[in-house]
């Protein structure tokens, strides 16, 4: 029997779901739980790799900085000129399809999916938490929901992705989840913090 | 705190990036054919200018690129941002 | 109980419903809603609130705003205690504590005040010429000036308040919310443009606020809070009031200090106290005001001598008169106003003193009415009182103004004298952001000049006095800065405000200082000070000139004239009018001083922001940190992760818990968590030959399933990390890097792909994240593997040293392998076990569960350094500095013969190739208990005496218990020759013999590979 895989925020997240600090919480925190992803590396202007990764994955790579295209449960987030985080929600199939339609391309592809945690940072003062550790222009057009961006938060190496639905998913190193998570609940006390479940 | 233009990410914070300090010095092709001045030259010399400096930075925390950025070390203005293997731009008096 | 006799029945921005009780030193007092510190102490009749910081003269208040300096008090108590506060920007809370400073045994009889009387003493420069002889004496001195002199005290306990900052981006920052800035924020505003409006008051309205102007035929403080709800209301408009622009950085990035919770008696639950910003604007709009000079004169730092632009805040804003009967002295127009709201709030002026042969005539009728008199080309020589302003001394100057013409004296009694010196333009932060400042000699002030940001300066802080001008110029910036931002008005804008009308000044008559009652004109009746916060007077700065300061810069540093807190707000220019004619040259030429950032204190607190405490740098855990936490394990910082030290068991110290750890993976069976080694993919057709070009040593002669150890060099051929990479596959690599030196790597790598070597096809990337490794070492690790992967051949043959297989492991991996490299680092046979970082905490339970049978004994970082320094390997930035060769390493043989790699030639530099170099040698002493510190110099002789010539240091030393004694490795100048002999090791004064040795104590024997 297979020990079930570890998340990196179990100490804290999981164990503090359902939890709130002050009265209206005003920014919610969530634990993202394991998801596969794998760094892509390829070249922009290598148009047989480009056209590979669309007829594998039905969708187009986004060329241009910051932007982020999905389809059918994957997702791509521009990363640098050569560089791509692809997600999927329907597990390592789809990363198995990927690795398939770009052989005899140029890429290489590095697991990725234990590498992360992902943070969802929602509620009406989302955008204020952030913006006391974040130096990116929150507001501004490069950061519209749909968008991403790598950057720093406090320290900390971080790709942050505005969600169409509202709020962020804020991409850390595995390490640095304990101590991202611990700076993001200090930031939001003023708002009120709540510890929203897995998912 | 510098503003810097990633020439691909465009306007962002110096937090984001490193710098590596003068830009456009080539590395010998056969190093061996040197004698020590002109490979220390190549080594150790850099021009400390007063005026426009041509300098390297990586967006270290972002799209991971190097790139070229033409900055008078005066008054730090930033005249030009462009990528690496690119010429460089022709700059105003 | 003391009364508020001072408080007006009227008038002002106070809500007089409302009591606040505060204390000030011993006594209790009221306030209301609406004061400061300074209003609520002026209103209860209190003039002497300090002691000044050399000469302990008695001070009062002088101003109402920021450019306070006499009036700094210790605000607060216990943790929470803050030194050297202007009671002039405290708002005044129910509870308020605070105290005046510098003074002992308090402030009415103050010992200190001696220093007054044996002020020739301390001319300008006292220190320099009294105490630095003879020099041992010195810290005797010292400690007993440092306490006469200074300012307020520190808390003594941990701040209990929160702190953070925040970053914010705008199209145009406005500093400043008077008249000019908020029509520059309603302009822009308008355009849709994001603004941010920043005003060091808690109030916005800035010189409205207390000068009673009329804007479109009402109180311009009603023009205000129609201009504030609009922009309130606007989504686009950020509004910080109690916020101070402290700091203007390069490429517009300014700070902001927003003081979030000072006005109450303490945060909120979860409230910050304090907040820095940092602000990126498109443009800015300075509207900083202008800050009015005291006149320089006999005396001028009696309680009771005010700027007279502050008496007319305090009367209009506040509902406070400072005195009962008033002289305005004056050089400019702007007292006139201030004349006549005296005499409205029951004051009553005897005389306007103006220094101008010519008074302005437009005030006439209404200061007939009040019976004031106006002393046109007369000045105030000197003021009488100690504790107090009694009367003012007037006289008529000569024409150059050096001069007294005799027989012209006249005295007036008074309690209250306000001064008006002309008016500052507040361009510190313009001149931070790089811009010149123009000297005018009209208005007798610098103005801007060539700017280098994109900024704009309009108000007072740009030479417009004139209340339309200010109205009409800041529109007009506000406009402006938005269109250059990108943002235009749809439509007409706002309405044009009208000011009422004022009439054409009359020009002012600088005169920088006044000369003295006596007869010469400099025999003077007492100490004009030109800096109060400082204590430098007029002589003070002609002395430094005399004494040959000419240099401004100079000039500061001697007599420390606007070193203070204030930065010289009021001082500056007085002081350059001075030495200008104590040099006999105009004022620019002798130019300005440097304005610094910060404009106004900020706290540490709100320097640290947030990221304090626990928080203060990133911790980075491995997926198995919860496992060494419950294990007791002691951490150590490794670059930012936190890696176990050691496992101490209950009653060992950590010399017992190293040795058994020690003991244990050379005996049996040793676990180290070595998740922390950097990891980096490297992929693509080239990787062979960028590799080759990045180690020392060949790669292609790699094959695939092997491992290989490199070193890499920095292009002046030190080494600057190591680590083995892995053939993964004919164009895939598997590199492992130092702990500390991971992310410096990759730069390294992509440096030169990307800038020198582009045609290259490799990529790199950092993999760190994803692999937890799990380190297994000692003679029964192969057994222990073989219970955990049954079936798979582990044997030398099959699986042998140096590398690596993917292999399953039932049971703790499902549908996955782990990568299994037979490497290590502790000689001693090794596995290094790499899993997906998920299934890191799993495996590293599975092993220490099947590894129990063979006492399986987790190691820390201090155990594994005692391991691999046993067998002589190195490690990066402990054996080598940044000066360190292969070669020096004794790992010559390891350099590539047959390509060029980064640093190899390096390695034929004359000084590299030196036979004298400093080489890694091992140490035993004779004593085998004895174990030297590291760092520790290495001399030839015995006796430790300096000088001495080093010849190299020790860099690891360790007791090993499976030597059974101490021993070290030391990098030693031409130490490779010198094994078997005797050198000393020289620390606290003693010389420990040594035998030099080769670096390496112990071999594990072929059974390890």
């Amino acid at each position: 029997m297979s020990r079930a895989r570890h998340e990196p925020l179990a100490h804290l997240a999981l164990a503090a779901a359902g939890e709130t600090t002050g009265p209206d919480a005003g920014v919610t925190l969530q634990a993202a739980p394991y998801q596969p992803a794998v760094i892509l590396r390829g070249e922009s202007g290598n148009a047989a790799f480009l056209e590979a990764f669309r007829a594998g994955m039905g969708f187009d790579l986004p060329l241009a900085a910051n932007h982020v295209n999905s389809h059918a449960g994957a997702t791509a987030l521009w990363l640098g000129p050569s560089e791509w985080l692809v997600q999927s929600t329907t597990g390592q199939a789809e990363h198995g399809r990927l690795a398939a339609a770009l052989t005899g391309h140029r890429h290489a592809i590095i697991d990725h999916g234990d590498g992360q945690q992902i943070i969802r940072v929602s509620g009406p003062r989302a955008r204020d938490v952030l913006s006391k550790l974040c130096p990116l222009d929150l507001e501004g057009p490069d950061l519209a929901p749909g968008r991403c961006a790598r950057s720093i938060l406090a320290r900390c190496s971080i790709l942050l992705h505005p969600l169409p639905g509202g709020g962020y998913h804020i991409h850390v190193g595995r390490s640095f989840a304990d101590y991202v998570w611990r700076l993001l609940a200090d930031a939001g006390l003023e708002f009120g913090v709540a510890i929203g479940g897995a998912g | 705190m510098l503003l810097l233009q990633c020439p691909w990410c465009g306007d962002r914070s110096e937090e984001e990036f490193a710098c590596g300090g003068e830009g456009d010095i080539v590395r010998p092709l056969v190093p061996e054919e040197l004698d020590d001045r002109a490979w220390g030259d190549y080594v150790f010399m850099r021009r400390n200018e007063k005026g426009i400096h041509f300098e390297r930075w990586r967006h270290a925390h972002g799209c991971g690129r190097w790139f070229n950025v033409a900055r008078s070390t005066v008054t730090h203005e930033i005249l030009a941002s462009y990528q690496v293997g690119d010429d460089r731009p022709e700059l105003p008096e | 109980m003391r009364q508020a006799i001072n408080r007006l029945a009227e008038g002002g921005r106070i809500d007089r419903t409302e009591r606040l009780s505060f204390r000030f030193d011993d006594e209790i007092m009221y306030g209301h809603p609406g004061d400061t510190l300074a209003s609520a102490l002026l209103a209860n009749g209190v003039r002497l609130v300090g002691r000044s910081f050399k000469y302990h003269r008695p001070r009062g208040l002088m101003a109402a705003g920021g450019e306070e300096s006499n009036g700094l008090v210790r605000l607060r108590q216990g943790g929470r205690a803050e030194p050297n506060v202007r009671a002039t920007e405290i708002v005044l809370f129910d509870g308020l504590v605070a105290e005046s400073q510098n003074r002992w045994p308090s402030l009415r009889f103050d010992l200190g005040a001696l220093n007054d009387r044996l002020s020739p003493l301390f001319p300008a420069g006292f220190y320099y010429k009294t105490f630095m002889w003879p020099a041992n004496l010195w810290p005797s001195y010292e400690a007993v000036i440092r306490r006469m002199a200074g300012l307020g005290k520190a808390a003594k306990s941990g701040d209990p308040d929160r702190y953070e900052k925040k970053y914010a981006h705008c199209d145009v920052l406005v500093v400043g919310a008077g008249p000019a800035g908020l029509a520059a924020a309603l302009w822009a505003g308008r355009t849709g443009a994001r603004v941010i409006l920043a005003d060091e008051g808690t109030e916005l309205g800035g010189a409205l606020l207390g000068n009673g102007q009329q804007i479109d035929g009402r109180p311009g403080t009603a023009w205000v809070a129609g201009i504030e709800a609009e922009l309130a209301k606007a989504a686009n408009v950020r509004l910080l009031p109690r916020t101070t622009v402290g700091g203007y950085y390069d490429h517009n990035a300014l700070t902001l200090l927003e003081r979030v919770a000072d006005h109450l008696s303490k945060p909120d639950q979860g409230q910050p106290r304090q907040r820095l910003w940092q602000v990126r604007a498109k443009q800015v709009v300075l509207a900083t005001g202008a800050l009015e000079r005291p006149m320089v004169l006999a005396n001028n730092d009696r309680p009771g001598v005010m700027g007279a632009g502050a008496v007319q805040t305090y009367i209009n804003r506040y509902g406070v008169r400072p005195g009962r009967r008033a002289v305005l002295f004056t050089n400019n127009d702007s007292a006139y106003r201030v004349a006549l709201d005296l005499a409205q709030a029951g004051v009553e002026v005897p005389a306007i003193v103006d220094l101008r042969a010519q008074a302005p005539l437009g005030w006439r009728a209404e200061l007939d009415r009040f019976g004031i008199e106006v002393m046109a080309d007369r000045a105030v020589l000197g003021v009488a009182g100690r504790n107090a302003v009694t009367g003012v001394q007037i006289g008529k100057l000569n024409a150059a103004g050096n001069g007294v013409v005799p027989g012209l004296a006249r005295r007036i009694e008074c309690d209250l004298l306000c001064l008006s010196g002309g008016w500052t333009p507040s361009l510190h932060l313009l001149s931070q952001s790089g811009a010149r400042l123009r000297w005018d000699g009209t208005p007798g002030c610098f103005l801007p000049g060539e700017a280098h940001q994109a900024v704009r300066v309009v108000g007072a802080a740009n030479g417009d006095f004139m209340l339309q001008d200010c109205l009409t110029l800041g529109a007009g910036a506000g406009k402006s800065a938005a269109n250059d931002a990108g943002h235009q008005h749809r439509g007409r804008g706002p309405r044009k405000p009208v000011a009422a009308v004022e009439a054409d000044p009359t020009p002012p008559r600088p005169i920088w200082s006044i000369p003295g009652p006596g007869r010469d004109g400099r025999k003077s009746g007492g100490k004009a000070f030109v800096d109060f916060q400082s204590d430098v007077t007029a002589a003070d700065l002609r002395l430094a000139a005399r004494e040959g300061y000419h240099s401004i810069e100079h000039v500061k540093r001697y007599t420390t004239v606007g070193m203070g807190t204030d930065q010289g707000r009021t001082s500056n220019i007085n002081a350059l009018g001075i030495v200008a004619d104590a040099l006999d040259v105009a004022i620019p030429q002798v130019g300005h001083t440097t304005f610094r950032p910060p404009f106004s204190p900020v706290t540490f607190g709100a320097l640290a922001g947030g990221q304090t405490g626990p928080l203060l740098d990133p911790a980075r855990r491995t997926p198995m940190h919860g496992w060494h936490q419950a294990n007791g394990a002691v951490f150590e910082p490794v670059g930012q992760w936190h890696r176990p030290y050691y496992y101490p068991k209950a009653g060992e110290d950590m010399a017992a818990a190293v040795n058994r750890e020690t003991l244990a993976a050379r005996t049996s069976l040793g676990l180290m968590d070595a998740t922390t080694l950097g990891k980096i993919d490297i992929r693509g057709p080239d990787a062979a030959e960028f590799l080759n070009r990045i180690y020392i040593n060949g790669w292609k002669s790699l094959a695939v399933g092997g491992c290989r150890y490199g070193l890499m060099l920095g292009e002046d051929g030190m080494v600057f990390d190591d680590g083995v990479t892995a053939r993964l596959a004919e164009d895939h690599f598997h590199m492992t890097t130092t702990t500390g030196n991971a992310a410096h790597v990759h730069d390294w790598l992509e440096n030169w792909l990307q800038t020198e070597w582009p045609d290259l096809a490799v990529y790199c990337t950092s993999c760190t994240e994803q692999w937890a490794v799990a380190a297994l070492c000692g003679p029964n690790a192969r057994r222990l593997m073989a219970s955990l992967c049954p079936g798979f051949d582990l044997s030398a043959e099959a699986f042998p040293h140096m590398t690596w297989q993917t292999v399953a492991i039932p049971g703790v991996l499902e549908g996955l392998e782990a990568r299994i490299f037979r490497i290590g680092f502790t000689g001693e046979l090794s596995f290094e076990i790499n899993v997906p970082a998920g299934h890191g905490l799993a495996l590293w339970e599975a092993l220490m569960a099947a590894g129990e049978k063979y006492g399986i004994t987790p190691f820390g970082t201090e155990a594994m350094h005692v391991l691999r320094a046993e067998v002589g390997f190195i490690i990066v930035g402990q054996e080598t500095d940044g000066t360190t060769t292969p070669d020096d390493l004794g790992m010559g043989r390891m350099v590539s013969s047959k390509k060029d790699f980064l640093g190899k030639r390096s390695l034929s530099r004359s000084d590299t190739m030196r036979q004298d170099r400093p080489q890694l040698v091992g140490l035993l002493t004779d004593d085998p208990g004895h174990r030297v510190p590291e760092g520790a110099q290495l001399i030839a002789g015995n006796n430790p005496a300096p000088p001495q010539r080093g010849l190299g240091h020790v860099t690891s030393s360790y007791h090993s218990p499976n030597l059974d004694r101490t021993f070290a490795l030391a990098l030693l100048q031409g130490g490779r020759g010198r094994h078997g002999e005797t050198i000393h090791i020289a620390y606290d004064g003693r010389a420990v013999p040594a035998q030099v040795t080769a670096p390496r104590f112990l071999d594990p024997g072929e059974a390890a590979k």
